[in-house]
């Protein structure tokens, strides 16, 4: 009995399923696709090396120094980086002294001690990063109706994220002509730049780093434009996990441990059934 | 419970005779997993997964108490909540590294030991009260990893608590009252986190009573074998302490290599970049996936893109869920007397063949975007998953040939066994 009922219903979803595909498959032989720009220009993000790649990944401190110095001059003009406090720069290599003046030359939200009002006041070490907007609203307002999103963690939420910022942000350029002949409708929109990399191909963010030298590193590295990008990604590798670094350090060790105990279980799983008679062939 | 050689519990330090008197948890250990529980002595490493799903388990329970401690289940603080642990605990990130991760393994090492069941056929009498727990367990642990995956509240875990909770829309008439019930709301918000929370800090517990059941119902009849022949004598069987809690260990060695080489170096290759994008109602993802141990049965839901009598949306939310309930039969809807998958020729071409490349498939499509070719090669994946539990297996259980058993397990590890001058090789022993 339950196998006849078993039947019918495993029939009966069988047939629903099969007549959903007999549908689907006349529709995909039969109708045609629409090409879209995006589908036929978008790129997948270019490969990059940065010090922290890989199981034996470290910061490169000087590198995120630069880093941090384009995240302050350039980005920073649109991008909160909320996760971060200013006393954190010191795990990149600053020491205390120089992360008091440095959070002290950015101004960040307070109060008037006197009559309670909101003003503002020079960073301590302990305040975080402040956001250049005082709400969403006001960030559209600024960028075309778009909102620059939070830097803290932008390489962990895209797809192989330092890949696809570092080729985000070198990857500005006209739009093909074979592109606007294809799809007229395709053209970008004022206030719209064209990058392939982007998801929909028109970002609203201005090139951010647009010329060389736009800024002058405190180390004498000559600031390209692939220079500067590389140094920002690697800064936001870190600000998305400051902790990698000793993840990366940590797992060998126990990565080890765990081996040489395995092997020694093997020994003793071998020693235990020693006393059992082998395994002969089935007969 | 167990068989008469087993050996009996004789607590030889005072304190543990003084102890086995009033509360006799020793001996329950003993009787349980030490000398005292005789196991068939040819199990294969397949069998090593339940012990490795109880570690899992164990560790799920002991991170998730500690990440509870410092998370906050607040929409207006929880995602920000989980980076300060990531951040400012003390080796926060590896806590939840070894969580999240954790809970793939755990689904890893669930497969794996569900699919041993459907090839050994260890849902069989005597132990189909095992497998049933066992389905229970599935469906709990479904439920907890879905309730898990929304609290921290980053895109995916909205739009997946807004997509899973959606398919109660699909009921007729009460579908919407339900759903709005569930979340406590029109949408996720606070009222559904801070309920999740609750019930995934609650459920671990629920499903450590009922492995409690599960194990204790496995332990009348023992464990089955690779040959599915019953234990029959003494010589078919050894102490689960030394020689299973050797093999075990040495199991579990290897599995923990695995899970730490992607707790320390692939931390977030089985998750979504999406879910480190702050939940926002406004703006849907391009593609709203749940975690990757639910696509087999994602598949299957997306699989029924056609009305026939019920909406399309309604046949794949049963769909769905009949895919899982239908375990809950197979000790009745295949009737085969052989167990094991190595003497059944018909079974083993469709296990190998039928079961397991459907299976893939719908794994990856149920990760896969919802456009062709991917749902019409779905399409056909789910519906030989119906056909085969539900058709081909009553089918070929009547009309297979099984080939000849070994007499016992002795046997079939040592080539011979003095009992058996007398046996009928042809006939499945029991
Ligand atoms: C003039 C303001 C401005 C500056 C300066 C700026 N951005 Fe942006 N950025 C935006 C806006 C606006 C968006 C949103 C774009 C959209 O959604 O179309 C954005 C988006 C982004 C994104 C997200 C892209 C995506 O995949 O969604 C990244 C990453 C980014 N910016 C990085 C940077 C970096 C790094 C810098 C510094 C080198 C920088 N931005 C400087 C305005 C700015
Ligand atoms: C928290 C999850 C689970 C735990 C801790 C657990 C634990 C165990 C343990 C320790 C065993 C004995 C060792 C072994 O045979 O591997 C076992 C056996 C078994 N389990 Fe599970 N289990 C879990 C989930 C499940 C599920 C989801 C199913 C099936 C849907 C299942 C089905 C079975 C069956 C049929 C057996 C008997 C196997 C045999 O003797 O051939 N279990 N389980």
């Amino acid at each position: 009995m339950t196998r006849l009922i078993g039947i019918l219903v495993g029939l009966g979803f069988t047939f629903v399923v099969l007549l959903a595909f007999v549908m689907g498959a006349f529709t995909w032989a039969t109708e045609e696709v629409a090409e879209t720009a995006e589908h036929a220009f978008h790129k997948p993000a270019e490969p990059l090396k940065l010090a922290s790649n890989g199981p034996f990944g470290k910061f490169d401190r000087q590198q995120l120094q630069r880093g941090y110095q384009v995240y302050k001059e350039v980005c920073a003009a649109c991008h909160s980086m909320h996760l971060l406090s200013f006393r954190n720069l010191t795990e990149i290599g600053y020491s205390e002294a120089q992360v008091k003046a440095e959070a002290a030359s950015w101004t960040v939200p307070g109060i008037d001690p006197n009559t309670g009002e909101a003003n503002t006041r020079p960073g301590i070490p302990t305040d975080r990063f402040p956001s250049p907007y005082p709400n969403e609203t006001a960030a559209r307002a600024a960028n075309n109706n778009a909102n620059p999103p939070d830097l803290s963690l932008i390489t962990k939420a895209r797809p192989h994220g330092p890949e696809y910022l570092h080729s985000l942000l070198t990857g500005y350029q006209e739009q093909p002509a074979e592109l606007l002949e294809k799809f007229p409708e395709a053209k970008t929109g004022v206030g719209l730049y064209y990058n392939p990399y982007f998801a929909n191909l028109n970002i609203a963010m201005p090139p951010p780093l647009s010329t060389d030298g736009q800024v002058t590193y405190a180390d004498g590295t000559e600031a390209t434009i692939n220079q500067m990008s590389t140094d920002v990604t690697a800064f936001l590798v870190w600000t998305a996990e400051p902790t990698l670094e000793k993840r990366n350090q940590t797992g060998w060790p126990v990565l080890g441990f765990l081996i040489f105990a395995t092997v020694l279980a093997w020994f003793a799983k071998k020693q235990v059934w020693a006393d059992l008679k082998p395994r002969k062939q089935k007969t | 419970m167990s068989f008469p050689w087993a050996k009996h519990y004789e607590p030889k330090a005072p304190l543990m005779r003084w102890l086995d008197e009033k509360l006799p948890l020793p001996r329950l250990v003993y009787n349980s997993i030490g000398a005292g529980y005789p196991v068939p002595r040819n199990l294969n490493y397949a069998w090593n997964f339940g012990v490795l799903a109880g570690f899992c388990l164990v560790l799920q329970i002991v991170t998730g108490v500690i990440l509870a401690m410092h998370y906050a289940a607040n929409a207006g603080v929880a995602f920000d909540s989980v980076e300060h642990i990531m951040r400012d605990v003390n080796w926060g990130w590896l806590l939840r590294y070894a969580h999240a991760n954790g809970a793939s393994f755990f689904f890893v090492v669930i497969y794996i030991h569900i699919f041993r069941g459907f090839f050994y056929s260890s849902y069989k009498a005597p132990r189909e009260m095992v497998w049933l727990l066992g389905v229970v367990i599935f469906l709990l642990m479904m439920a907890t990893a879905f309730m898990g995956y929304v609290l921290p509240w980053g895109q995916m875990s909205f739009w997946g608590a807004k997509v899973i909770t959606g398919l109660f829309g699909a009921i007729p008439l009460v579908g919407e009252s339900i759903q709005v019930w569930l979340l406590g709301g029109y949408a996720p918000d606070n009222a559904a986190l801070n309920r999740f929370f609750s019930l995934h800090f609650l459920l671990p517990f629920v499903i450590a009573g009922v492995v409690i059941l599960h194990i204790w119902a496995l332990h009348i009849p023992g464990s089955s074998n690779p040959t599915g022949v019953e234990v029959k004598s003494e010589s078919d069987t050894i102490p689960f302490h030394p020689y299973y809690t050797a093999k075990d260990g040495f199991g579990l060695g290897v599995a923990l290599i695995l899970y730490f080489t992607f707790v320390f170096y692939l931390p977030n290759a089985l998750g979504h970049a999406d879910n480190y994008i702050p939940a926002n109602p406004l703006s849907t993802p391009a593609h709203i996936v749940p975690e990757w141990y639910f696509w087999p049965f994602y598949a299957i839901l997306r699989a029924f893109t056609a009305d026939f009598i019920l909406p399309a949306k309604l046949w794949g939310v049963l769909a769905m869920f009949a895919a899982i309930l239908v375990w809950f039969f197979l000790p009745w809807l295949d009737k085969s007397p052989v167990r094991s998958g190595h003497y059944r020729p018909l079974f083993r071409k469709f296990f190998w063949f039928g079961l397991i490349p459907a299976m893939l498939v719908l794994f990856y499509c149920g990760g896969a975007a919802a456009e062709e070719p991917y749902v019409m090669i779905s399409q056909i994946a789910t519906a030989y998953y119906f056909l085969h539990f539900l058709v081909i297996l009553p089918i070929i259980s009547s009309i297979e040939k099984p080939e000849p058993l070994p007499f016992s397990i002795t046997e079939a590890v040592l080539g011979t066994d003095t009992q058996a001058v007398l046996s009928d090789n042809t006939t499945p022993a029991n």
